[in-house]
């Protein structure tokens, strides 16, 4: 479809959760963003084939994790940015759970087999379904499932290794972590 | 919102699990959000508003002129 005024302000309106997506992925906020203008260039550029009604964001989410693939695969990505440097890119810190426990979910985060990752952050960040998921990631709904499960399953194992100790009473933690639960 | 550990017995191992699920759910979107509410950087206001223009120049611009 053509580049109205209301497709443009819809776009706009993706780039907050592109670039949380492109950082996630990459680990490394200067990259992150030069991917979003990458995907917002070829979005634009390839505007016709954008089916009108359809999900923008899936769309722009597909360009964007096509491109971090295509880049992925030309050069290695940073091991070092897997100790910490993300926190600098970000102006703030995140406002929950203190600066080491976040660089511990981040570098355990980094960890994850790339399929993995991606999968998890689509569906347990983005809140896209399953469905969606999937057809960003070019593969069955059921390998989407398994992915996520096992991206937690790992996850799991990388933070809370020794787990019981760090947990109290279920009350506590209900009241420490809120009800929500994806 | 406080991270000190509570010192308790350790919970059961089946809820534990769901514990630790809910715990990795949140610090993914709290990551997550944390960027999403930085909102829309300008370089890419700017981008969008200069793209507002025919195919030809969208190509011209996509080629690297500034």
């Amino acid at each position: 479809m053509p580049l109205t005024d209301s497709l443009r302000d819809d776009i706009l309106a993706s780039v907050p959760s592109l670039r949380a997506f492109a950082i996630s992925l990459s680990g490394n906020g200067d990259r992150a963003d030069d991917l979003v203008q990458e995907t917002l260039l070829r979005a634009l550029a390839n505007i016709d084939s954008f089916e009108p009604g359809s999900n923008l964001p899936a769309w722009l989410f597909t360009i964007l994790r096509n491109l971090f693939r295509s880049d992925y695969r030309k050069r290695r990505r940073e091991v070092e940015d897997a100790d910490g440097n993300y926190a600098k890119t970000l102006k703030s810190q995140p406002s929950q759970g203190s600066h080491l426990e976040f660089e511990e979910f981040r570098a355990a985060l980094d960890k994850l087999p790339q399929d993995q990752r991606e999968a998890l952050i689509l569906v347990g960040a983005s809140g896209f379904s399953y469905e969606d998921a999937a057809a960003i990631c070019g593969c069955a709904v059921g390998t989407i499932k398994s992915r996520v499960n096992r991206a937690r399953t790992k996850l799991s194992a990388l933070l809370y290794v020794n787990g019981s100790e760090d947990f109290g009473p279920d009350e506590t933690i209900r009241a420490v972590i809120g009800s929500g639960n994806g | 919102m406080n991270d000190e550990k509570p010192a308790g017995k350790p919970a059961k191992p089946g809820r534990l699990n769901a514990e630790i699920q809910s715990r990795i759910g949140h610090q993914l979107r709290a990551m997550y959000d944390d960027v999403v509410r930085q909102g829309v950087p300008d370089r890419f206001a700017e981008l969008i508003r200069k793209l507002d223009a025919p195919e030809g120049e969208l190509a011209a611009k996509k080629d690297g002129r500034d």
